[in-house]
């Protein structure tokens, strides 16, 4: 047994302050899910393999079923549930709407979550793996399939939905609309 | 998984005495390998003690004409970084090379030093693993050891290193630095991981409680001519089969620096020392590449199934070699 296995957090979720009061192994995910009662998040591989429970902390998009929730504490959180704003789905939403980027849905709300984060680290000129030259003195890389396939890499789609996933992303990367 | 008290620790003393006062606790940075061990209890400390918000974090000038990386630098950032690009884009790459951009969002350098092997049978509580639980044995010998390793294993232990990044510091001769209970101290990366031997429990040469502040890269060691390749069963998102990180300098067609690192191959990132000093001095040809390569591999002991890996590395190091000419 230990003592103080249990700590108090602090969390900004879609710009509403929760404090819970949480065991500390509790998750980020479960927290989210079972405690604020956000289920966009998913559980599917709960190891950091799939993406599903992908949200931005702090602006980032990171994997919240290997985040404790007790480590996010003092953090603001954005879950597929807040991308929408005024009633209206965001660019990235309405694209994957309008192109299909989906079947099940499962992994959509982790693939929605990592499209807005990773739309923000390649305007912030960040390269990536299939990056040619990652020199800093160059124009950032272009992004094109390869590009948007690599960044998205985080999160499968058990469906199989790429296709129309990275259409989706490059749609409304076109359009600049890079907050989301 | 097991409870477990957590602090955030307020300063490096902080932390260093507050692992040092509890024989179960460890330092939570990013927690994507920690939290994934203490899930399937292969980890269970009884404290966490978080130091992602320790003022660690952050590229720095080294005198040298080097950088440094605080510990708690994030993937992202420290690849994202335009001087690391600029001066040694193979740790930009190795370090984009793995897992995924989550991942890389939170995962920080000193945690991915010292990340844990992704062999199986370590990650599964049920199964022996001189690693886990030293004197158990060590099943991967006879039994699944396809991407285990082909250098430098002991019969104790065939678990490869599964970093990306740690490949390109090594090629780098990048230095670990730290704090611990005993004073401030630096290990080169050539010698901070132990030979296998017959501890293979035993992994780094790090202090009892030592907290890594910061790596720091040489600036003789800087070389806008340096790739990371890296070999794996997907496109992406996946450990590597074998990876190559080198840098070379060729004046007049000859080899004037060169330094190539090994993954996916041993225990540790594999300096691969032999092939350099055989093309130091001589001409920059492919011909000499593959001869260089070869003669490194000489030193391999494949196991049963991943005798693959060694023709995989010679043809690697030949081709990124042939890429940087
Ligand atoms: C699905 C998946 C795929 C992955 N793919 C790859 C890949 O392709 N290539 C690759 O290289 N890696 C890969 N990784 C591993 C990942 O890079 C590591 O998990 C990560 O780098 C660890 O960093 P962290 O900050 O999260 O460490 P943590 O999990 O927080 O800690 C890891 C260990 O380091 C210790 N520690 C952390 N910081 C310090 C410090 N400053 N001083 C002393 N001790 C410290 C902790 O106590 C713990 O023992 C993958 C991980 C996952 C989950
Ligand atoms: S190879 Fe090493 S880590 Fe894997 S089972 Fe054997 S002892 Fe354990
Ligand atoms: S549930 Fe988090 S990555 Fe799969
Ligand atoms: S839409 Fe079904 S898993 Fe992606």
């Amino acid at each position: 047994m230990v003592d103080d296995a249990r700590g108090e957090v602090s969390l900004r979720v879609n710009g509403t302050a929760h404090r819970l009061e949480v065991d500390n192994r509790r998750t980020l995910l479960d927290a989210l899910r079972d405690s604020i009662g956000h289920t966009g998040p998913k559980k599917g591989c709960d190891r950091g393999q799939c993406g599903a429970c992908t949200v931005l902390v702090d602006g980032r998009r990171v994997v919240s079923c290997l985040m404790l929730a007790v480590a996010a504490d003092g953090c603001e959180i954005t879950t597929v549930e807040g991308l929408a704003g005024g009633g209206e789905l965001s660019p990235i939403q309405q694209a994957f709407v309008r192109l299909d980027g989906f079947q099940c849905g499962y992994c959509t709300a982790g693939q929605l979550c990592s499209a807005v984060g990773m739309l923000a680290e390649h305007a912030a000129g960040w390269p990536s793996a299939v990056t040619a030259d990652v020199s800093p003195d160059l124009a950032a890389p272009r992004l094109d399939a390869a590009e948007v396939r690599e960044r998205m890499s985080g999160n499968l789609c058990r469906c199989g939905a790429y296709p129309s996933i990275v259409r989706a992303v490059l749609e409304t990367a076109a359009r600049g609309q890079v907050a989301g | 998984m097991k409870e477990f008290a957590y602090r955030r620790a307020t300063g490096v003393r902080d932390a260093l005495a507050l692992v040092a006062a509890d024989p179960g606790a460890r330092y939570l940075a990013g927690g994507t390998n920690l939290v994934d061990l203490m899930k399937v209890e292969v980890e269970a400390p009884t404290r966490l003690v978080d130091v992602r918000h320790l003022p660690l974090g952050g590229v720095g000038e080294a005198p040298d004409g080097g950088l440094v990386i605080g510990a708690t630098t994030t993937n992202s950032d420290a690849a994202a970084d335009p001087r690391v690009r600029r001066r040694f884009p193979a740790l930009s790459q190795a370090i984009l090379a793995g897992a995924s951009g989550q991942l890389r969002n939170m995962a920080t350098v000193g945690g991915n030093l010292l990340q844990r092997t992704r062999c199986a049978y370590f990650a599964d509580p049920a199964a022996p693993c001189n690693k886990r639980v030293p004197g158990s044995g060590c099943p991967a010998v006879a039994r699944e050891h396809h991407n285990h390793a082909v250098l430098g294993w002991s019969e104790q232990c065939v678990a490869t290193h599964a970093s990306d990044m740690a490949v390109a510091l090594a090629a780098f001769d990048a230095v670990v630095r730290y704090e611990s209970p005993g004073g401030a101290g630096e290990i080169p990366l050539a010698e901070f991981y132990l030979p296998v031997g017959r501890t293979p429990h035993l992994e780094t040469a790090l202090p009892p409680g030592a907290l890594i502040t910061a790596v720091a890269l040489p600036g003789a060691a800087a070389s806008p001519r340096s790739r990371y390749r890296k070999v794996r069963e997907r496109a992406s998102y996946a450990f590597a089969t074998v990876s190559v990180a080198a840098s070379l300098d060729v004046h007049d067609g000859a080899v004037r620096d060169v330094r190539i690192a090994l993954g996916g191959v041993a225990s540790k990132p594999w300096r691969a020392r032999v092939a350099e000093s055989a093309l130091r001095g001589g001409p920059a040809t492919a011909e000499r590449f593959r001869a260089a390569a070869a003669e490194e591999l000489s030193a391999a002991r494949p196991l049963r199934d991943n005798g693959y890996k060694v023709t995989l590395a010679r043809n690697l190091i030949a081709a990124v070699l042939s890429e940087l000419v």
